[in-house]
């Protein structure tokens, strides 16, 4: 490890590695610092992404990231009635199931490949500030502490991030908008391969969902996500989860356990600060519907990279020169869409049962040439006007 | 004061995102708690998912 490098990456997730790889391609020096002791494990995610997304970054998709293609998205309402999302309709709510574990290695290794540094079971356990200005982190690794010292560090932290705060930002996700997930990697069950199915309702899980994501013919990602004020002893993530399983998939195998957090929050008012960028989960960029976060880690760590490259070169890398990845993200077709679905998540939030299955049986109701979260609210609105009254506060998203 | 079932911490960052303290880091495989900075407000109990975090039988 040296003790120098233009761009150090905290973080070795889908957003570290594309920083860190775009940064070495702009002739810059970088480093990525992974605490844990594998890239890609353990893995918390429920691994989908749109297939248009994940094109943005790749010309070709290698094989063997994919576990699953998607065609087409279910949706199951409280009352059991249930609706399917067909490709036409589904837009990013298909494409495919990824195996993190082959794709966080293959997009670090891509990045070590071009040029970057990479470290694992490295932790960073401060930051470096002088003069107002982040200059580098004070990583703890083999036993020893270095000092690190870079032009610009890239926080890619993920959910649980700690450095932004070592620099004076508030990360903390309020309580109610982190979505405590459990999910169980299964085989032996019955599934329908290349449908996502989503299950909502507040018996099956509060404030969130209940998702089956296909990783085979037999296997999937069954797993679900619930609001943290609505979790306690008893009425836990897992708890819910596995009285689901043991309802629709007694015969089913649980080959592995996988826990995490999710933000489902606004973003953090600034994501950057004097030799600082926070991207991806760090930055709270997950998706607040659906808690989707790779494509907005990808986006946003190659974005940082870009500005942070373009900063060295003219040797101004102070919180003005940075806020331009702030002002790109947050006009951009994420950060416009972080925006609106926010304000829908509010909105979903606070509706009961009943609410809830009248929205969702009305969708069959549809008939829309073009699918997409706008013109479903636009139609819902349209078909609900009285249970969907709240929902008139979107309407700015809308003209 | 919060305690950690070591054994059942999943390793997943829940608690960490919205201690308001800023208490509690993973490090390495597990989760550690500065007992310093903790004030006891149990949020991270309530988010965990497995249950691996608790309250003291002292309190």
């Amino acid at each position: 490890m040296k003790s120098e490098y233009d761009i150090l990456v905290i973080g070795g997730g889908p957003g570290g590695a594309l920083a860190a790889k775009t940064a070495v391609e702009s002739g810059l020096t970088a480093c990525i610092i992974e605490k844990r002791p594998a890239i890609g494990a353990p893995v918390r995610c429920a691994e989908g992404i749109g297939e248009d997304l994940i094109s943005e970054f790749f010309d070709e998709v290698d094989p063997k990231w994919i576990s699953a293609k998607i065609e087409r998205a279910k949706i199951i309402a409280p009352d059991g009635s249930s609706f399917y999302l067909d490709p036409a309709m589904a837009g990013n709510e298909v494409g495919y199931v990824l195996d993190r574990k082959f794709f966080d290695r293959d997009l670090v290794w891509q990045a070590v490949d071009a040029g970057a540094e990479c470290y694992v079971r490295a932790r960073a356990v401060d930051a470096i500030v002088e003069d107002g200005y982040v200059k580098g982190a004070v990583i703890e690794y083999g036993g020893e502490r270095y000092e690190v010292r870079a032009k610009v560090v890239i926080a890619a932290d993920g959910v649980e991030s700690k450095f932004s705060r070592y620099c004076g930002i508030d990360t903390t996700v309020p309580l109610r908008e982190l979505e405590t997930c459990a999910q169980y990697l299964m085989t032996n069950i019955d599934i329908e391969p290349g449908v996502t199915v989503f299950y909502v309702g507040r018996d099956v899980a509060p404030e969130g969902y209940i998702w089956i994501f296909p990783k085979g013919e037999r296997s999937a990602n069954v797993g679900i996500g619930i609001s943290g004020t609505q979790s306690k002893d008893g009425k836990r993530a897992k708890d819910y989860l596995d009285k689901y399983v043991a309802e629709n998939f007694p015969e089913g195998k649980v080959i592995e356990l996988i826990i995490g957090g999710v933000s489902v929050c606004e973003p953090l008012e600034c994501t950057v600060a004097n030799g600082l960028v926070v991207v991806g989960d760090a930055a709270r960029l997950s998706d607040p519907i659906t808690g989707g976060g790779i494509y907005n880690a990808m986006y946003s760590g190659k974005l940082a990279a870009e500005v942070a490259a373009e900063c060295i070169e003219n040797n101004d890398w102070s919180r003005d020169a940075l806020m331009e990845y702030d002002e790109i993200w947050r006009e951009s077709r994420m950060g416009k869409a972080l925006q609106r679905n926010y304000q829908i998540k509010e909105i979903f939030v606070k509706l009961d049962d009943e609410q809830l299955n009248a929205i969702l049986n009305s969708v069959n109701n549809l008939a829309m040439k073009e699918f997409s979260t706008l013109t479903l609210i636009k139609e819902l609105m349209r078909l609900n006007p009285k249970v969907l009254k709240d929902l008139k506060g979107l309407k700015k998203y809308f003209e | 004061m919060i305690v950690i079932r070591r054994e059942i911490c999943g390793y997943c960052g829940a608690c960490v995102s919205v201690c308001p303290e800023a208490a509690l880091e993973l490090v390495d495989a597990y989760l550690e708690i500065d007992t310093e900075k903790c004030k006891n407000c149990r949020i991270c109990v309530r988010v965990c998912p497995l249950g691996a975090l608790g309250v003291s039988d002292e309190e």
